[in-house]
């Protein structure tokens, strides 16, 4: 139990937040329902998945400042092959997207591993690249994502409280529970880990950190094709904002930066606190501008007193 | 590392700066090739004046990056401060500008607190910071004014004026600040306490170095070095809005990487960084020169930095 905890605790301190959160914003507004929840749900499924690819990726000790442009390009690419094109037909689109940009995201990987130029360097300037190409695809927001494909997102099948929004975040455990289990789960932890010694296990640190960039490409994939669920619009600049976010998604998750330690439902809560904020500030009545100071204070408190608690034991 | 070793890598890094200075050359020719007459005094000037803010924004980078950490914050408090010092130009210049002065050196004590003392990695500190900035900054222009605030003529000046036709103004604070900077980095303790701690934190400890201090002057100094950019861009671009400096936060990054600074600390110098503004700055030359559309020019100068770090990693051999 107590091991539980030590290993856990800083997931359940997350989730424990995020109820708080949800509990204060209840209470703040009373009338809170079904509506207000697939609002939510629909706000964090891109920083969620986001996210997820941010996780994958830390851990096996990168860390990728491409993913918003990477989330823009599968937003415009969906965009511009869908445009008025029925259900079927968009989700072959969506399926061929979600192959470009997996390729993509292997592509920063391998460009990592062959020039072993460090990884903030490699993704700041490939995020040029992918944000450039997104320009290119498409160069003004433009709506037109087909209603059938957008509802796939926006409905709710079973059950209000259960709206469709939150069930497609189940494609993240559906990819990342077999993978864990698998030796190329344990390859990239490993890697991320201690590099030496993941060497010396014979553990192919390429081929590893390639496949975590692929992933991490994929769920960034996901990510984009949310945005284009959610909102119904193509922008080759949707991304700017989830580059950011994912990191502080992840940090708040509790994922260590330094790679190899951390899991991925601590940086779904954080996906979902860090949207329930806004939201929250305009309950309130309050200047929504404050919610990005709010996000940064957040992230400053919760690192410092992770920090504290590393000099208080160290001393 | 013996002696003889230090004084070879010296040596190969000296070499690399003439290498990037080649490159430079290179890329003025180029210019030359597609626009005959194209560089000429004229020119450089302009190359100077817009490399001016990217090489002081580049400089407080670098000093960071020296020491193992990243700052991320610096074009968002490079916005604010120029914005600041905007919307306070009618209370008086003087004012305006140590206003626009202690925006960057408050976020940037702040962000030394988090690095140095509660040993929070420096790239979530600085990118929370970077978001408290800009949040602060969106509320701040809400509340203080409703029109986009105008830059007073003196910065327009330091930031466009020339002297004898061709002198940039703002070469007259760049060149200073870059003289200080590289004397102060190889000549002075100071200087040295920064590759020190880049190299390697617990043993400068143990050496007995107050390595917290150091580091938060260091973050401190990144603060200020970001907030004069930013009033020398306002000055350039004669206009202080909310997302004045943003496009320059990958490029300061760039510059510094492609200067030959190590990302992970302990080696590199200001000079290269100099190199490497300038390097960014004609290349963005060339690429309007060659008339292609800004996607294009995205994706080239993605590829281009992508490219010069490979290059740069083999060349010097070090991961």
């Amino acid at each position: 139990m107590a091991r539980a905890i030590r290993r856990f605790g800083w997931t359940i301190a997350v989730y424990v937040l995020f109820a708080l959160l949800m509990v204060i914003t209840v209470f703040i507004k009373p009338d809170y329902g079904s509506f207000e929840w697939n609002t939510l749900t629909l706000a964090a499924l891109p920083l969620a998945f986001a996210a997820a690819a941010q996780t994958i990726i830390v851990l096996s000790g990168g860390i990728d400042l491409s993913i918003g442009p990477l989330m823009a390009l599968a937003n415009v690419l969906s965009l511009s092959a869908m445009l008025g094109h029925d259900l079927n037909y968009s989700v072959g689109v969506a399926l061929v997207v979600l192959l470009e940009v997996t390729l993509a995201g292997a592509l920063n990987g391998v460009i990592i591993v062959v020039t072993r130029v460090p990884d903030i360097v490699i993704t700041l300037a490939t995020s040029f690249i992918w944000a450039g190409l997104a320009l290119l695809v498409l160069a003004k927001p433009t709506p037109g994502i087909p209603l059938d494909f957008q509802n796939l997102a926006q409905g709710s099948t079973f059950s209000p409280w259960v709206p469709n929004a939150l069930l497609l975040l189940l494609v993240i455990p559906l990819i990342w529970i077999p993978l864990r289990r698998s030796r190329a789960g344990l390859a990239i932890y490993a890697v991320g880990s201690d590099r030496n010694a993941a060497f010396r296990s014979g553990v192919n640190l390429g081929l590893s950190r390639v496949l975590a960039y692929a992933v991490g490409g994929f769920f960034a994939a996901c990510g984009g094709l949310a945005l284009s669920m959610t909102t119904g619009v193509g922008t080759p600049l949707a991304g700017t904002y989830y580059t950011l976010s994912a990191v502080s998604a992840i940090v708040l998750g509790g994922v260590s930066l330094a790679g190899g330690r951390g899991g991925m439902l601590g940086p779904l809560a954080a996906a979902y606190i860090l949207s329930l904020i806004p939201a929250v500030l305009i309950y309130l009545g309050i200047d929504p501008n404050y919610g990005q100071m709010i996000q940064g204070v957040l992230i400053v408190l919760v690192v410092m007193i992770g920090g504290l608690g590393v000099v208080l034991r160290r001393a | 590392m013996s002696v003889r070793v230090v004084t070879a890598v010296r040596l190969v890094q000296q070499r690399s700066i003439l290498v990037l200075i080649a490159l430079l050359v290179a890329l003025a020719g180029l210019i030359e090739i597609i626009r005959p007459g194209a560089v000429n005094a004229n020119w450089v000037s302009n190359i100077l004046e817009f490399a001016a803010p990217l090489g002081i924004l580049a400089a407080g980078q670098t000093l960071v990056v020296i020491t193992g950490g990243i700052d991320l914050s610096v074009a968002n408090v490079a916005t604010a401060a120029a914005y600041i010092m905007a919307s306070q130009a009618p209370f008086g210049v003087t004012r305006a500008i140590i206003a626009g002065l202690l925006v960057g050196v408050a976020v940037g004590l702040v962000n030394g607190v988090g690095v140095a003392v509660f040993r929070v990695q420096p790239l979530i500190m600085t990118l929370a910071m970077g978001l408290v900035v800009t949040g602060s900054l969106n509320v701040y222009s809400q509340a203080a004014i409703r029109s986009v605030p105008g830059v007073p003529a003196v910065i327009h000046s330091l930031g466009s004026g020339t002297v004898l036709g061709y002198v940039p103004v703002s070469l007259f604070l760049w060149g200073p600040l870059a003289l200080v900077l590289i004397v102060g980095l190889r000549g002075t303790g100071f200087g040295r306490l920064l590759y020190a701690l880049g190299d390697n934190m617990e043993a400068t400890r143990l050496a007995g170095v107050r390595g917290w201090q150091v580091l938060l002057a260091n973050y401190a100094a990144c603060g200020l070095l970001s907030a004069v950019a930013g009033l020398v861009l306002s000055g350039t671009v004669n206009a202080a809005d909310l997302s004045l400096a943003n496009i320059l936060l990958l490029p300061s990054v760039a510059a510094v990487v492609i200067g030959g600074t190590s990302i992970f600390g302990g080696s590199g110098s200001y000079s290269g960084t100099i190199v490497g503004a300038l390097i960014l700055t004609v290349l963005n030359s060339v690429l309007t020169l060659l008339d292609v559309n800004d996607a294009v020019k995205q994706v080239l100068y993605g590829a281009i930095i992508v490219v010069l770090a490979a290059a740069y990693t083999r060349v010097l051999g070090h991961d």
